[in-house]
């Protein structure tokens, strides 16, 4: 009954303020379509260039999807190579082919690198054909068909990552709000408990919450059309659990904040190291003892579960332990909560 | 102060008959026992003893600092003693069930200001367990009282500083407190509305409500049925303001409040 009527209010305060709402709603919008914008647009084909290469050679380089430029003399190729014009210089030595490439920018280097090594690979096999022997590699994929875009990879993480920051941004603010206006004392005089204070939030924000979860899931899979291999509802069920934990962390943290400021500061302490061990980096070169830390952060569970359903088209049974691990975090989170408003009153 | 009260003995003399009747039979509004809080080496209260009667007019007079807004949070619960007991409409606090008897008001004024009068009525009166016709009725009466009902759908954002002070009295109103608990109600408001604010507390302790309420403003302290002096944490004196002039020997509850408590007053 207290609960429902906390969570009404809070429901009426959203509905009033139009500029959160925008915030909640169309900002993770937003930045995921720039995102998409960012690394789902052309192939990139790197510009190679060569001195004195044989026609034929040139051909398959462009057949393999390079900007081939062909110099005549090295002394004027080498000067297109330090001016960035060219990623990759390829030319002979003797009878050795010898590549030097550009190198400031690593992704560009190991696309160059790639397509050359394809293009060369493919000379060997038809210098070949007498033997019995192929060594064309039959290439097949597990998941995604070999269509995935770096988008396509990540988007999974980013969506969860959005529905977690802007809720425990708001959530945070929220409550500390009502202690900096004095509405959390005035509450505190009422014969209100303090578990029906955190599910009123609980209610009132889940509203808001599932509401955001389903709108930043369906955008991104249907209008960015980002790659979906596993069920809707598991996303959604995911990317709500995410949204619980971030309210959860959001409203105990605000209990060690003084002003809004103070739950900024928070963003860098709490929820930069987790995007950094989310799975949108990967962590295989890092120490060991170091990787083990991803396992007390919330959306590293959440971002592990989001890519596995829509990627590799897990099932539940496949993604419960993270399912369980973010409930843990939830109810561990809310009691902490229920307790730490005992600043609040004595009992 | 600019403006100067109107006596207010005939009241005075009416509700102490009321009083007496109320009285019997209950316990007393208030009773502390040696009630002490200290934050680390710092003593903000000391072993205060007290108690307040129902159906009184208690002013707690002290200049700010003194340890007043704290020991309103300690009657309340709100925050826990390092000694002694705090006993609210004889229950022993802190206990949730005493906060449904009374009505509280803090220094700021605690509304939501997104929402409307009505809204922010609705939200504090479900707290109350009040639903349905009875909120309502609730509502519309508290509303009266203080003379906001042409306000009730306006943001409270759109209030004036006094009109959001009255709303904030309207909402410790709302399901008829036994016991008022006001911290400072007429802090920073105009000599009018200050005024309005005080028929409105004497109207109400008319109808047998027990009235706390804490001032560092002497001429309000001199309207109170008794006045609790604190300074330092410390209750120098407890006694009606005549009694307090009494026995400083003083012509004004501001020399009795000097003489009394050992110091300036603020």
């Amino acid at each position: 009954m207290r609960a429902r009527a906390l969570a009404l209010r809070i429901i009426r305060q959203f509905a009033r303020d139009r500029r959160t709402l925008a915030l909640l709603f169309l900002a993770p919008l937003l930045v995921l379509t720039l995102m998409y914008f960012v690394f789902n647009g052309q192939e990139v084909k790197p510009d190679i260039g060569t001195v004195n290469y044989p026609e034929a050679w040139q051909e398959k380089l462009d057949q393999a999807g390079a900007h081939v430029h062909s110099y005549s003399s090295s002394a004027e190729a080498e000067v297109a190579l330090r001016d960035g014009k060219l990623d990759a210089l390829l030319t002979t030595e003797g009878n050795q082919p010898s590549l030097r490439l550009e190198g400031s920018d690593p992704s560009k280097s190991k696309a160059a690198l790639l397509l050359i090594q394809q293009a060369l690979q493919q000379e060997i096999r038809i210098d070949q054909t007498s033997s019995a022997f192929s060594a064309k590699l039959l290439v097949s994929y597990e998941h995604g068909e070999g269509k995935l875009t770096s988008f396509d990879s990540f988007g999974p993480v980013l969506v969860g990552f959005f529905s977690f920051f802007f809720v425990f941004l708001l959530a945070g603010v929220a409550f500390l709000r009502e202690k900096t206006t004095g509405t959390m004392e005035r509450l505190m005089a009422t014969p209100i408990r303090r578990y029906e204070i955190v599910s009123g939030y609980l209610i009132g924000f889940g509203v808001f919450t599932i509401l955001q979860a389903t709108l930043i899931a369906l955008y991104s899979i249907h209008v960015l059309g980002l790659y979906m291999d596993g069920s809707i509802w598991l996303v959604l069920l995911t990317n709500f659990l995410l949204s619980l934990v971030a309210l959860t962390l959001g409203t105990l943290l605000s209990s060690f904040a003084g002003t809004e400021f103070q739950i900024i500061q928070f963003i860098p302490i709490v929820i930069v190291p987790q995007v950094f061990f989310s799975g949108l980096f990967n962590l295989d070169a890092m120490n060991p003892w170091l990787q083990k830390l991803s396992y007390v952060m919330p959306l590293y569970y959440g971002a592990d579960a989001m890519r596995g359903i829509m990627l590799r088209g897990e099932r539940f049974a496949d993604i419960q332990l993270n399912i369980y691990v973010l409930l843990a975090f939830s109810i561990a989170f809310i009691l902490l909560n229920i307790a730490s408003l005992k600043k609040q009153r004595a009992f | 102060m600019a403006d100067k009260l109107p006596a207010l003995s005939d009241q005075t003399d009416q509700s102490n008959q009321s009083d007496e009747r109320k009285r019997s039979g209950n316990p007393p509004a208030i009773e502390l026992r040696k009630l002490t809080r200290t934050y680390g080496s710092r003593t903000v209260l000391s072993e205060i003893s007290l108690e307040i009667r129902r159906g009184e007019l208690f002013g707690l007079l002290g200049p700010s600092g003194s340890g007043k807004t704290t020991l309103v949070k300690q009657i309340m619960g709100l925050d826990a003693p390092s000694g002694g007991t705090v006993t609210l409409l004889g229950e022993r606090m802190p206990v949730r069930s005493a906060l449904q008897r009374v009505g509280y008001m803090a220094q700021s004024d605690a509304l939501y200001n997104e929402l409307t009068g009505r809204e922010n009525l609705e939200f504090f009166a479900s707290l109350y367990g009040l639903s349905g016709a009875r909120r309502k009725e609730r509502i519309g009466s508290v509303m009266k009282l203080v003379d906001l009902t042409e306000h009730l759908n306006k943001p409270t954002a759109a209030y004036s500083g006094g009109m959001k002070r009255r709303l904030s009295l309207a909402v410790s109103l709302l399901h008829e407190p036994e016991l008022l608990l006001l911290d400072e109600p007429t802090v920073g408001i105009d000599p009018v509305l200050r005024r309005s604010i005080w028929e409105e507390l004497l109207a109400l302790r008319a109808r047998g409500i027990t009235i706390v309420l804490t001032t560092h403003v002497m001429d309000e302290a001199d309207r109170c049925d008794r006045i609790g002096l604190i300074r330092d944490g410390k209750l120098t004196a407890v006694d009606t303001p005549e009694g307090l002039k009494q026995t400083s020997g003083k012509a004004t509850i501001e020399e009795a409040f000097i003489a009394l408590g050992g110091g300036t007053a603020t």
